[in-house]
């Protein structure tokens, strides 16, 4: 079975758990943002060292984070692909047929490739180091100014919440599935990729009626316990910013200068 | 004397659909005419096999289910209209079957406070609340952690805090050992007793299993939407041909003693527990 390590909680005591959820989902959002801005790999090396400090400052064992990103192997690997044959410009290094390799296509493809990565890394740093229920209050936090248009705010969060909390359930339960049709002779390992999609089937048949089955009772035991949306609500656990917070924002924003600083010097000098 | 849950005649009907094409919609009763009165810190066990109607009599009490015809009264407030749903349901707490369709938060004690954040009570007292109820059912040390680690009697106890903590009058409990081993359901009976005699919390427990219906106040049977029997466990519980006519068990300790008393050993007939059971084989000479 494939380890998601994607969205999961690292539960360790360090001084980027301690940040306010809110600011950490903020920071993230500027990373990611300014990951797009660097356009030469001196600024990609700058990245990745705060990255790596970012990383010994959670705690979070590096191990831990490059498994989370062999999930997603095959999706790297395949847009660096695409950019080695599709583009088009610079130095042909090597040409077979109508195959042509230029030295524009690879420096694209490790660009995109490293951009990928970072741009996992550093979101999976949100979620190892953020609670799910603190991250779906930064997420409520964060749309609750888009509700005057309409955007339900509330239930996005309660739906990400139960979402979160139902994944090792149904985990549990498609195991149990799966150990019962093999039991009755089922076969889910061999033959082509067609014929195991197709044996998918007997298992995710029952799975989404017991889905369905499990929604409708969790609905009744939320009503019994006086849910009504976000009506006169409370939060046992109060959202507060603190000096630490500001100062995540200040080192945020130190880096983008010095992200912008080094783009600006590599124009000057033409460093790719 | 004043009672804190009443139903007058009672009925509620649901449709079923036709099984095949062309029949027609009928309306079955699932409860046809229930009159109970529980009183103020009262322990009653609801008996009753499948289908007899108690699930659907506990879902009445909580609003979940509007009756069809009849009344229901809860502190003295009808259900009838449903307009006062939010009031009676802040006051009766509800436990289901199937512990984990009942936690929803990925903590065991923000799930705990689910209760409280959604009836609007201040932070701090929240919190106060929380760790009082993670007490009173013996998981303390287990408020950090993701709930999906529990065994099914830590998951139901989880349950009951939840529960605990929005300081509710009466708690209705529906079948709430029925998914556990049996170490899960003495730690779930254990908790409910003491939240009944120390906290005089009203206990309506819904169950088929007679070793638990034995150690309520009262027990009142259900069978095809009406009551069958009611009273103390020792007066339902000696009337064991009528039990087994609707098929129910008997209590093991109140079935040998009847053997007992059939193979001409004079036994009294209202024997319920082990020890009741010990003491009349030791007084028999």
């Amino acid at each position: 079975m494939l380890k998601i390590t994607i969205g999961q909680y690292y539960p360790v005591q360090s001084p980027i758990h301690r940040l306010d959820a809110r600011m950490k989902l903020l920071c993230t959002i500027i990373f990611i943002t300014v990951l797009f801005f660097i356009g030469n790999f001196l600024g990609y090396a700058f990245a990745a060292v705060f990255l790596a400090g970012m990383i010994k400052l959670s705690k979070v064992p590096p191990k831990y984070l490059i498994r989370g990103l062999r999930a997603i192997i095959f999706i790297i690997f395949f847009t660096a692909f695409l950019n080695i044959f599709f583009t088009a410009g610079g130095d042909v290094i090597f040409s077979w047929g109508p195959i042509q390799i230029t030295q524009q296509g690879l420096v694209n493809a490790l660009r995109m490739a490293v951009r990928l990565v970072m741009l996992i890394i550093g979101s999976s740093m949100l979620t190892l180091t953020t609670t799910p229920i603190q991250l779906t209050e930064a997420i409520e936090f964060g749309l609750s100014p888009f509700k005057k248009i309409g955007v339900p705010a509330h239930e996005i969060a309660m739906m990400l919440t139960i979402a979160l909390r139902f994944i090792p359930t149904l985990m549990e339960e498609m195991d149990k599935i799966m150990k019962a049709q093999m039991a009755r002779g089922a076969d889910f390992d061999t033959g082509g990729l067609f014929k195991k999609a197709k044996s998918l089937v007997p298992l995710l048949v029952p799975l989404f009626i017991s889905s369905f089955r499990r929604a409708d009772e969790l609905a009744l035991a939320m009503e019994a316990r006086c849910y009504r949306g976000d009506v006169g609500r409370t939060r046992m656990k109060q959202m507060k910013m603190r000096f630490s917070d500001y100062q995540a924002l200040a080192v945020m924003g130190l880096f983008f200068a010095t992200i912008l600083g080094i783009e600006r010097l590599a124009g000057l000098w033409g460093v790719w | 004397m004043e009672y804190i849950v009443k139903t007058e005649n009672l009925v509620f009907e649901y449709q079923v659909l036709p099984t095949e094409e062309g029949g027609e919609t009928q309306r079955e009763a699932a409860l046809a005419g229930v009159d109970i009165t529980v009183k103020q810190g009262e322990f009653v066990a609801v008996l009753g096999h499948n289908g007899s109607g108690k699930s659907t009599l506990a879902k009445q009490i909580n609003c979940l289910l509007l009756p069809t015809s009849g009344t229901v009264w809860v502190k003295g407030i009808a259900t009838a209209d449903g307009d006062r749903a939010w009031d009676i349901r802040s006051s009766v707490g509800m436990v289901f079957q199937n512990p984990d369709n009942q936690i929803i938060a990925t903590i065991v004690e923000e799930d705990v406070a689910f209760g409280p954040e959604n009836l609007g009570v201040a932070p701090a007292e929240i919190r106060k609340r929380v760790n009082g109820a993670l007490a009173a059912v013996g998981m303390t040390q287990y408020a950090g952690n993701p709930p999906h680690y529990l065994s099914g009697g830590q998951k139901q106890r989880v349950a009951i805090a939840g529960i605990l903590a929005m300081r509710p009058d009466i708690i209705v409990l529906d079948e709430p050992t029925a998914m556990l081993d049996p170490i899960g359901r003495r730690e779930v009976m254990d908790v409910v007793k003491i939240l009944n005699r120390e906290e005089g919390i009203t206990i309506i427990f819904i169950t088929h299993f007679m070793d638990e219906a034995v150690q309520a106040d009262r027990v009142i049977v259900m069978e095809e939407g009406k009551i069958a029997m009611e009273g103390t466990p020792h007066a339902v519980f000696s009337r064991i041909d009528e039990l087994k006519a609707i098929g129910l068990d008997v209590p093991q300790c109140a079935e040998i003693g009847l053997r007992l008393r059939q193979a001409g050993i004079d036994m009294p007939t209202d024997i319920l527990t082990i020890d009741e059971l010990v003491e009349a084989i030791c007084q028999y000479k």
